[in-house]
């Protein structure tokens, strides 16, 4: 993965050097963004459901025991849009629509239709990975912020009608309007706009490294979206460390 | 105005001198020299990996050779400068369609990224180029639905829409039946005879090789054995150029001489 490194930030600089072209490709970036919520939003409000249930459902007993059951829309309130919204969000597009991307690029690279771009004079990265990069960093902060909410949904739900917490809607959601702060919404929206960019450039970058046939194509994908995943997850670190000081 | 607005019409003449290139050990390209003038129609043949795609990469700017030179015009030209100064296009051998798009977006795909004309010329000059090649009425298609014939079509037709100075056609009539492939032979002679097209055209097929060729090319493990017009090279004395031509089909077939 990190040998690779250098021709992702090529590939980064040369996107970053693209957008203000991203206007001609309006329609392109619009189908991209339509192709990402379309493929995921439902999966995205059933897998944070049950992420806000769970956390809910760990952490509520445990605080109920201690006397602290007022404390548990805060915590769900605070895990899901500081960290498990942003991460999981973006782990789930790398599967679903990064690998997607990969495939998409990689077929492309390795039938010659990127050769008969470059013949035609048309830019492989303008074409092919501004739109995508583009349509990735404005669909996964909204996902995020639909992921959130539904996960504070879920745990509100678990709160409300499991016996063993048995904390009500209202008193749920006004401890975590109290904890909860906009500056942490923004940090999970500013984490999930990075991770967009770094599944962007990993999976588009896999795409056009793509070699050997089908076979290839295969690998491409696997190492996109395993690339993808550790990045996020050591990126994450890195992010909270900056955002919390 | 583009660079390439201002190249003029017509073939090109091309010049390649000892053009060198190796992947890793591997030496793909020995040395290759040739020259085509303009509006001719140079075949190269040869045995598979011989070097014959490689060679039209590195003309259209795909690939940077080691050593040599390309020289279009007398100008030399590096790597992908030959299409920012000529209107150079390839048909590759898969014909090497967008599948996501139709085939008038396919077609049209030159003229609408750089756009070079409005909407309504596009979708005309898409229509007149598509009836040349004998497919009107496919622009809405798309290149999953056409046979392979009818994609290598598409692919001409898209080359066609940047008035090309020089065509480089990849095993044109690859995996095609013989009728389609006829189909795709005259529309090679009819460019060249109408606009003046300089092309260069890989193939295996010897019949098409000894129709279409004004000269025919060997390539052999990297090096250009032989270079001359059909009955010449019927007579060259390298054995390995005889026993292509002996190969597969028995001998070269005499009627296409005439």
């Amino acid at each position: 993965m990190f040998q690779n490194l250098g021709e992702m930030l090529l590939l980064f600089a040369r996107v970053l050097r693209a957008v203000p072209f991203t206007w001609r490709h309006r329609h392109k970036v619009f189908e991209q963004f339509y192709d990402i919520g379309n493929a995921s939003l439902l999966m995205v409000c059933t897998l944070s459901l049950f992420i806000g249930a769970v956390v809910a459902l760990q952490t509520g007993p445990v605080l109920v025991d201690r006397g602290l059951a007022a404390a548990l829309g805060g915590i769900v309130g605070v895990s899901l849009c500081k960290e498990l919204a942003p991460v999981m969000m973006a782990i789930l597009i790398a599967g679903r629509n990064g690998s997607a991307m990969a495939a998409e690029i990689g077929s492309m690279q390795v039938y010659q239709e990127i050769d008969a771009l470059r013949t035609l004079r048309i830019d492989p990265v303008h074409f092919l990975v501004l739109p995508r990069m583009v349509a990735l960093a404005a669909a996964l902060p909204l996902l995020v912020i639909i992921s959130i909410m539904v996960g504070w949904f879920g745990g509100a739900l678990v709160a409300a009608y499991n016996d063993r917490i048995a904390v009500g809607f209202q008193a749920f959601f006004e401890n975590l309007r109290d904890v909860v702060a906009l500056e942490d919404v923004v940090h999970g929206l500013v984490k999930s706009f990075v991770f967009a960019l770094l599944v962007g450039v990993i999976c588009c970058h896999q795409g056009l490294a793509t070699r050997g046939g089908p076979r290839g194509i295969g690998r491409s994908v696997t190492k996109a979206v395993v690339n993808s995943i550790v990045l996020i997850v050591i990126s994450d670190y890195i992010l909270t460390r900056l955002l919390l000081s | 105005m583009s660079t390439i607005a201002q190249a003029s019409p017509g073939g090109v003449a091309l010049q390649v001198r000892d053009l060198q290139k190796r992947y890793g050990a591997e030496k793909v390209l020995q040395g290759v020299s040739f020259a085509v003038s303009p509006g001719e129609i140079l075949v190269l043949m040869g045995p598979s990996g011989s070097g014959k795609t490689v060679l039209l990469r590195h003309l259209i700017g795909l690939e940077e050779p080691d050593a040599g030179e390309i020289r279009i015009n007398g100008q030399v030209v590096r790597g992908a400068q030959v299409l920012e100064h000529y209107r150079v296009a390839m048909v590759f051998q898969s014909a090497a369609l967008l599948n996501s798009l139709t085939v008038a977006e396919n077609v049209g795909l030159y003229l609408i990224e750089h756009r070079l004309r409005s909407a309504e010329e596009i979708r005309r000059i898409v229509s007149d180029k598509l009836s040349l090649v004998g497919l009107a009425g496919a622009e809405d298609k798309f290149p999953a639905q056409l046979s392979g014939g009818m994609r290598k079509r598409v692919a001409i037709a898209r080359a066609l829409v940047m008035e090309p100075q020089l065509i480089l056609y990849d095993e044109p009539t690859s995996e095609l039946d013989p009728l389609s492939a006829e189909v795709i032979a005259e529309e090679i002679l009819a460019l060249r005879d109408r606009i003046g097209v300089t092309s260069i055209v890989v193939t295996h097929d010897r019949t098409l090789a000894f129709r279409l060729g004004d000269r025919i090319g060997f390539l052999s493990a990297g090096r250009l054995v032989a270079v001359d017009v059909p009955q010449r090279l019927r007579q060259h004395p390298d054995p390995m150029l005889q026993q292509f031509l002996q190969a597969l089909r028995g001998p070269v077939p005499q009627e296409v001489e005439s």
